[in-house]
């Protein structure tokens, strides 16, 4: 079957932002008329690489080629025009447009916009078993259905090879087998699918090549008939981070924090997190590790009183806080570094003395009774610059110009001001450099041996298993697994996390 | 010290461009009619007589005012664009209780102007309360309420006002209500309005709000991220009315100074346009109170130097409206050019800071 | 869902049916103006010279709809409206003036243009806020036109600072037999038929080109937004311009057209005001209408159906109020009716509150009607502005404006 030429061919594609190298050396073979996965971590440079074969992004180094012939993509345009197309995992449609309006859109020429096209988008339908109406808007459609008209775009323009970006991140189950059988329809048309995923199992259940990255890089290729899960898992975790050294307990007896039995559903009445309970202690810090988008997010919004449970109930110390809000839960001593600190934890505009008011509104040293402490504000700043060791030009500087790491580190001293009983860190390390990092895993060890409760949310795995004391795994929103951090590898975990046999 | 200066340099670059582009723009549309530029500018750039530098003072006092309900919205990120309604309808409701006189002396006064305020609030409090129950736009809810205040207040001045010859008005206020106010020059030259005080005390109890409490706070952080102020613990929804209840009582407050100082009743001297001039002058001082009192004298400048126009040159007075208009159009563009520019500044200074490190985290 | 159609059965179909089609709520709206206008003993409410008041009300208020659905269509919220046609007026009395109405209209239509670039480039070029954008330009659109018109009209016969007198007006067109044959049947005050006469009587005598050629604006504008690969590119930079930017379309380019034509559009409006709806220029004579326009626009629904509809009612309330009063009186019955039979719909649909409400308003008004003999000319006034902030306060989850309306895009935001 395979034939002579390569539908793909990237060599030494490299691509660097303003300070950071996104991608470096990465050589990716695909095959004609097969699905090549590529898998790695979040931020190991798949999405780079992924725009830069659309044409989004311009590789600074290295060369494509396409059916054999070398090319440069300027633009999606130019990349439709070799045949290459793209289904982001955020979806690119118009909502309030029919299927066929979605359809045809930019690319009218094709077979107009009336009957021919209603035809043809019934016959790609009907040979890959897309079940598309051509008449209906696309706000009436599932998840699934949407996925498949994204798909059936991209064939619409006549490429033959196709990028899913992530594409079972949003499906359940059974859409992902449906899915499956479409795409092996697709390269039994000779179409070639590069499948970007970081789910093993589903990786090993379609690909035919694999290809592993790692910080910006690919680091191996696999088989999927011969390799396993922890082969692979290896191959993407690595080992090579300054990994957090764990220290000896300081877990005491008195609960801080416990959660029974939450369940919060969203507007259509589906479950986003299930029936779940913890506790946290005194001096303990709790991991919890899964695959982005499984209900992480939610439960922080949750115990952060910006969405309130379903069922359920929330203690905080001694006291019910299952309906507090946030102000008054911050009040009561809850810190909180969340997952996107450009839009959650900080006014980018402001000063930095005005950000280590955000969040601390109410409290001394930031106010007094109904007025603003600018004074003690602003000491209180210079504390925690000279402290957590923020760069910056003064305490007046705007914090969009600092670096990610010196806004994180900012973040995390004003969190742990105001002695908290509870910190919430979700990715607290998350793009900031390696000396950033250190000195935050400094920082939550120090604040637990002082007897503080944390709650660690990473995709890092390495970090969780050296900062936690105990690791619970998240999956659809269930905690589906308890893990000792003394005897489990990051192996085990991703196994566990993407709903493997533990 | 240095980065100081540069950003004031900056934050002034805009207005600077902004007040050129408007003067060329009115020289070339006094040129192309056939008039002349130099008399048009040379009458403008005259010194004021006594009579119009007490006239400029209290319509920058009303300006003013305007402004800062404006820049109460705008902080927040609300766009009250119905200031005039506001005014409009408050006005009307002080005059008539003024004129009714249930209280005596300054006792009236004092409760017409909280009169003034609660109807103002009330009347914005409208859209506050459709933006935050059922998801309307306040531009438009305002927009509505805008044309529905005027109709009304024209409804219950027909019906209700005192008929005198050709106008109808409220009931005049007695003189003890009366507020008057003080002759920095000949008598003959006019009173500044007591009542203009109040631009100046609001514009600082704006400042002190903003900046020295937490409400402001709360209020300036919402307005610049709305996602960072709910994960900060702010009630967005409860934001949203206070801002524009508190920008609906201060317009409330917009015409007040004339009430009591010269006009004595809600009738044909009533000033409309004025809610529209706070909303250019807050764009044009960046809703900042200092920046804003700049442009509310510079407007209020403009509307009274322009009567000098129909003595002695063919150029007519309502060209200043041409200005101020692109005076504001230019200092918005202006002020997202140089953001843009700004952004790019930093990006690159940060970029420069972090050459040599390689993480490979891509956001 | 098709499984509930068929197990409601017939009955559902047929409710469907009727409040679907336009043709059917024309005509059952036809048939309780009738009603009332009989039970009320008011000729005048579907009288030629009231529908003709109407249609002339109507033109300026659904040119400017027009004008608003192009630019919201592609994503650019044009507050500016009002004074692209401010602008318009003064563009058709100058040109006019000069070269006669059609040049006029032209003129009228440029001015708004020139409105319309002012709001792109600063909203697609410079991504300032396209509310900002708007009142600047209402600012300098009517600076504009009082300042030109003192400068310039003064000179012209029949001119002076603030109004031009005397202009031509486009042809007004009669069709002999249609119109006769309709005066007299409408002349017989018969139900339902007689009000479809006045209509028709309206529509065929001394009707301007102007008028009709603003109603066949809508058809065009319907073609155009809704039936060509140019539509199709527009409306997708309203919905979403990332998607529409990764398959290739120009966003910048189809923003810079919607809202350029929105100026003109508006900018014919303020045309119709100066040549059709009155002689001349006079300063000031638009207003508010652009905002009207606007609201009739939100009203429909940000369709072109839906806004002819919303520019009919507000024209039709707006004509009334030069009228005698005892028609608005009737038309209060009107309201009354159409309120209940909505509070009877929802009620079908089952939103008890929402249907609670609105019932109780048509209580309301019927009890106005009853207890009262007139309606004081304010209220009329006041109605556009009203209606639309119920629709918006009762509907607005069935309102669907464009998904990316009034948002700041930029090339290259996407992926």
């Amino acid at each position: 079957m395979p034939s002579a030429v390569d539908a793909v061919q990237l060599r030494g594609i490299g691509k660097r932002f303003p300070g950071v190298v996104a991608n470096h050396d990465v050589d990716v073979t695909i095959r004609p008329g097969t699905v090549h996965a590529l898998i790695g971590e979040n931020g190991a440079g798949k999405s780079t690489l992924m725009k830069i074969l659309y044409g989004v992004q311009r590789p600074d180094d290295g060369t494509i080629a396409i059916e054999g012939e070398q090319v440069v993509l300027k633009s999606p345009t130019e990349a439709i025009e070799v045949g290459v197309g793209m289904v982001f995992q955020h979806f690119m449609l118009a909502d309030n447009l029919t299927v066929l309006e979605n359809m045809v859109l930019g690319a009218e020429k094709l077979h107009g916009i009336g009957d021919g096209a209603r035809t043809e988008i019934r016959r790609i339908s009907d040979r890959f078993g897309f079940d598309l109406d051509p008449d209906v808007l696309v706000e009436r459609l599932g998840v699934a259905a949407r996925q498949r008209l994204e798909i059936a775009k991209v064939l619409y323009r006549g490429a033959r090879i196709i990028i899913l970006d992530e594409p079972t991140a949003v499906l359940v189950p059974q859409e992902v087998d449906a899915l499956f059988e479409n795409l092996r329809e697709l390269t039994s048309a000779g179409n070639s699918v590069l499948f970007i995923s970081h789910k093993l199992d589903e990786v090993l259940a379609i690909a035919d090549d694999i290809t592993v990255m790692r910080r910006g890089t690919t680091v191996g290729t696999a088989d999927p008939a011969t390799a396993t899960k922890q082969e692979l898992a290896e191959l993407m975790v690595g080992s090579e981070l300054p990994s957090p050294e764990t220290e000896e307990s300081t877990v005491t007896d008195t609960v801080q924090l416990s959660l029974s039995d939450v369940t919060l559903t969203d507007e259509f009445g589906r479950n986003l997190l299930s029936d779940l309970s913890l506790t946290i202690r005194r001096g303990e810090v709790l991991g919890i590790a899964g695959v982005e988008g499984n209900g992480q997010a939610e439960l922080v919004e949750t115990i952060m009183g910006m969405r309130i449970p379903t069922a359920g109930r929330i203690m905080l110390g001694d006291e019910d806080v299952t309906h507090w809000h946030t102000r008054r839960l911050r009040e009561a001593g809850i810190g909180y570094i969340p997952e996107d600190r450009h839009r959650h934890g900080l006014l980018l505009d402001a000063p930095l003395w005005e950000n280590r008011i955000l969040g601390h509104q109410t409290r001394p040293p930031s106010s007094k009774g109904m007025f603003i402490n600018r004074r003690g504000a602003r000491k209180d700043t210079e504390r925690i610059v000279a402290d957590y060791d923020v760069r910056a030009p003064g305490i007046d500087t705007p914090s969009r110009a600092l670096s990610g790491g010196n806004q994180q580190k900012l973040i995390v001293g004003r969190e742990m001001s105001g002695d908290p009983v509870l910190l919430i860190a979700s990715h607290p390390t998350r793009g900031v450099d390696v000396g950033a990092q250190a000195a935050i895993w400094d920082h939550i060890k120090r604040a637990r041996r002082a007897g503080l409760a944390v709650l660690l949310i990473s995709a890092d795995l390495d970090e969780l298993i050296g900062l936690s004391d105990t690791i619970q795994v998240i999956l659809r929103g269930r905690f589906v697994g308890t893990f000792d951090p003394a005897k489990v590898t990051p192996q085990d975990l991703g196994t566990a996390m993407t709903g493997g046999a533990a | 010290m240095t980065g100081r200066l540069k950003s004031v340099a900056l934050a002034l670059l805009a207005p600077a461009i902004a007040i050129v582009l408007s003067i060329l723009v009115t020289t070339l549309v006094i040129a192309a009619v056939g008039s002349s530029p130099g008399e048009f500018w040379s009458t403008m750039f005259e010194v004021p007589k006594p009579r119009l530098r007490v006239d400029i003072v209290n319509q920058t006092a009303m300006i003013y005012i305007a402004a800062v309900a404006a820049a109460i919205g705008f902080r927040m990120g609300l766009f009250n664009i119905g200031l005039e309604g506001q005014y409009t309808i408050a006005s009307f409701a002080a005059a008539s209780f003024a004129g009714a006189a249930y209280l005596g002396g300054f006792a009236n006064v004092i409760a017409s102007l909280a009169v003034a305020m609660l109807v103002g609030a009330a009347w914005s409090g409208i859209a506050g309360l459709l933006k935050t129950t059922r998801g309307v736009s306040e531009v438009i809810s305002t927009i509505m309420l805008n044309a529905i205040a005027v109709t009304l207040v024209g409804y219950f001045l027909n019906n209700y006002g005192v008929k005198e010859g050709n106008t109808v008005h409220t009931k005049n206020l007695e003189p003890s209500s009366t507020l008057g106010g003080f002759s920095p020059f000949e008598d003959r030259d006019g009173e500044i309005w007591a009542l203009s005080i109040v631009a100046l005390l609001l514009g600082i109890g704006f400042w002190v709000l903003l900046n020295k409490t937490r409400f402001g706070f709360d209020l300036r952080a919402s307005g610049q991220s709305e996602s960072a102020a709910l994960a900060s613990g702010i009630n967005p929804k409860r934001m949203i009315l206070i801002s524009m209840m508190l920008s609906g009582a201060v317009a409330g407050l917009i015409w007040m100074p004339a009430l009591f100082g010269g006009a004595r009743n809600y009738g044909t001297s009533f000033q409309v346009g004025l809610g529209f001039l706070g909303i250019a002058v807050a764009l044009l001082g960046r809703n900042r109170p200092v920046g804003m009192l700049f442009g509310a004298l510079l407007f209020a400048f403009l509307s009274v130097k322009s009567n000098d126009l129909t003595f002695g040159t063919d150029v007519s007075p309502s060209i200043v409206q041409i200005t101020q208009g692109v005076a504001v159009l230019a200092v918005v563009v202006t002020y997202e050019v140089v953001r843009r520019w700004r952004t790019r500044l930093e990006q690159r200074a940060v970029s420069r800071e972090l050459t040599g490190t390689t993480a490979g985290a891509t956001s | 869902m098709s499984a509930t159609t068929a197990t409601t059965g017939r009955k559902r179909t047929i409710v469907e049916r009727l409040t679907t089609s336009w043709l059917y709520i024309g005509l059952i709206g036809i048939g309780v103006v009738s009603f009332v206008r009989i039970i009320t003993d008011t000729d005048d409410l579907t009288g030629a010279g009231t529908i003709r008041a109407a249609i002339i009300a109507t033109c300026p208020i659904l040119a400017a709809a027009l004008g608003g659905l192009w630019a919201e269509r592609a994503g650019v919220v044009n507050i500016g409206l009002e004074g692209q046609m401010i602008l318009g007026t003064w563009g058709a009395a100058f040109f006019t003036y000069h070269y006669g109405p059609w040049v006029g209209i032209l003129g009228a239509a440029l001015l708004g243009l020139i409105g319309g670039l002012l709001h792109a480039v600063a909203t697609v070029t410079f991504g300032v806020d396209h509310i900002v954008s708007g009142v600047a330009i209402n600012l300098i659109g009517a600076g504009a036109a009082t300042y030109l018109a003192e400068a310039i009209f003064p000179d012209y016969e029949g001119g002076g600072p603030r109004q031009l007198n005397g202009l031509e007006a486009p042809a007004q067109i009669t069709i002999p037999g249609v119109s006769d044959l309709a005066n007299s049947i409408a002349d017989r005050h018969w139900f339902v038929v007689s009000d479809i006469a006045s209509v028709v009587q309206a529509l065929t005598t001394n009707i301007s080109t102007l008028s009709l050629l603003i109603f066949a604006l809508v058809i065009v504008s319907a073609l155009v937004l809704w039936r060509t690969s140019f539509g199709l590119r527009l409306r997708s930079c309203g919905e979403n311009p990332q998607a529409a930017e990764t398959l290739g379309i120009n966003v910048y380019l189809y923003k810079y057209v919607a809202v350029l034509v929105s100026g003109a559009l508006a900018g014919i409006g303020g045309g119709f005001l100066a040549l059709v709806a009155s002689s001349g220029f006079s300063n000031g004579q638009t207003g508010g209408r652009g905002y009207i326009g606007l609201a009739a626009m939100i009203f429909g629904n940000w369709r072109p159906g839906g806004l002819l509809a919303g520019a009919l009612t507000f024209g039709y309330t707006d004509s009334l109020r030069l009228r005698d009063t005892q028609s608005v009186h009737s038309l209060l019955l009107l309201v009354a009716i159409g309120l209940l039979a909505f509070a009877a719909w929802r009620a079908y649909k089952r939103q008890v509150t929402g249907a609670l409400v609105v019932a109780g308003a048509g209580v309301l008004v019927m009890a106005w009607f009853l207890l009262t003999d007139s309606v004081p000319r304010e209220f009329t006034v006041m109605t556009p502005y009203v209606t639309t902030m119920f629709v918006l306060a009762l509907g607005s989850q069935r309102l669907r404006m464009p998904a990316a309306d009034g948002k700041p895009y930029r090339r290259g935001s996407a992926g």
